[in-house]
């Protein structure tokens, strides 16, 4: 494996406790081991985060663009889902 | 900064000739402010010029490394080594955020450097000038990264995702590298009369070359037309660069230094600073590659990499060994 070989990581990181992790970048490493050292080096020099998960890039797998009206289109008209979509009387509470 | 293989089944992919329908929704919905994620249809000429640019950001932030490496040793107390150390280390990651930008345009980071080592590939000209005194490390944290700052503002807005979220990163982790230096600058405008004049003879050197960072005048631009269009540039040089006289002028003022230009005074009906027309022979001199420093910053960049081949090299060999133990413990 030469150095230009190596893997990508996308990288994702907890903020503090009670949050997800979140997306914030990529990097290469040789491992997930060397991926997450350097993950703590690029990602949180300054407090961002107090967890690092990481994983290969080529092993997400991701919705095509292409298909993005057939896959998110309907639920433009499926309104009902939302409760601002139910009237309801004013004067009752708790709704 | 990311999802860089997350494209190579979409846009990444060889070059899909232009298609006018696809070109015109495309142009349509960059023009709604809407933003273009690696795996989107784009036209082979916004790829192209993004790729240049990002790379040529991204080798500009790693060069950038060298003028300011050249001081570690001799900064003057503890506290001024840490700081700019620890700018240099950010200015490590923001070369990385931006070439990972660009690795989602389908080009891979070691081409990038193989073309920044062979010379084919540009990077800002400011870092072909040298740092002569310690006041040269403050005035590239006031000015040159206040030059950068206000260009890279601008870029949070570009229409390539990945790009403007770098963008967004970079410029929040740089607002320290600024303040650092116009607090260095001051300490030695305030400091002895030798001190001032050293402060002052950087300002001398560098608010020129500061100003050409925001590149060509926009008479002698030919691209911008089309990349403010495609909302990868969103404002022009000479806009960017006034703005930054602007902001700077009244910063140099507060420390007693005086810019080396006789035909600088604020327009009252302009509500700007007019300023002395930029060397622009000296601009495409250093652009060409004969400034002081272009060969030895390219030579540094060089031996960096082969001398740290073998670092690389153990890398590999302890990720193997390490896969070879797992994979043996495994099958006990």
């Amino acid at each position: 494996m030469a150095s230009s070989d190596w893997p990508l990581w996308e990288v994702f990181v907890r903020s503090r406790a009670g949050l997800n992790h979140k997306h914030c970048g990529s990097l290469h490493a040789p491992d997930a081991e060397m991926a997450i050292q350097n993950a703590r080096d690029v990602y949180t020099r300054r407090g961002e985060g107090v967890s690092i998960w990481v994983v290969k890039s080529s092993e997400i797998t991701a919705a095509d663009p292409d298909d993005k009206d057939q896959l998110y289109d309907p639920a433009d008209t499926k309104v009902y889902r939302h409760p601002t979509f139910y009237t309801v009387p004013d004067e009752v509470d708790h709704l | 900064m990311s999802d860089a293989t997350l494209d190579s089944k979409g846009g990444a992919g060889p070059a899909v000739a232009d298609d006018p329908k696809r070109r015109a929704a495309f142009d349509a919905r960059v023009a709604a402010e809407g933003k273009v994620e690696p795996r989107d249809w784009m036209p082979e000429q916004y790829r192209k010029t993004l790729i240049r640019q990002i790379s040529q950001h991204a080798h500009s932030e790693y060069v950038g490394m060298l003028p300011e490496g050249n001081w570690v040793t001799r900064a003057p107390t503890l506290r001024r080594k840490a700081v700019l150390l620890a700018k240099i280390q950010d200015e490590a990651g923001h070369a990385l955020y931006l070439y990972g930008a660009a690795e989602t345009m389908g080009v891979s980071r070691a081409e990038m450097l193989d073309a920044l080592h062979e010379g084919k590939a540009k990077y800002s000209s400011i870092f072909n000038y040298p740092t002569l005194t310690w006041a040269d490390v403050a005035a590239i944290g006031w000015l040159v990264d206040g030059a950068a700052i206000v260009n890279q503002v601008a870029l949070q807005r570009c229409s390539y995702g990945p790009y403007a979220r770098a963008m967004v990163r970079i410029c929040k982790e740089e607002s320290f590298h600024q303040r650092q230096g116009y607090e260095a600058m001051m300490a030695l405008a305030q400091g002895s009369p030798d001190q001032k004049k050293m402060a002052q003879d950087s300002l001398n050197r560098w608010w020129w070359p500061s100003l050409m960072m925001f590149g060509p005048s926009d008479r002698d631009s030919p691209h911008s037309a089309q990349n403010m269009a495609w909302k990868i540039k969103r404002e022009s040089n000479d806009d960017l660069r006034q703005r930054f006289v602007d902001m700077t002028v009244p910063q140099a003022d507060y420390l007693g230094l005086t810019m080396p230009d006789p035909d600088l005074k604020w327009n009252e009906e302009r509500g700007h600073y007019d300023f002395g027309e930029i060397d622009w022979d000296e601009f495409w001199r250093v652009v060409k590659g004969n400034g002081v420093c272009n060969r030895e910053r390219l030579q540094a960049r060089r031996d960096a990499h082969d001398k740290g081949a073998w670092v690389r090299e153990a890398a590999v060999a302890h990720a193997e060994k390490r896969a070879a133990r797992s994979l043996a413990q495994a099958a006990e």
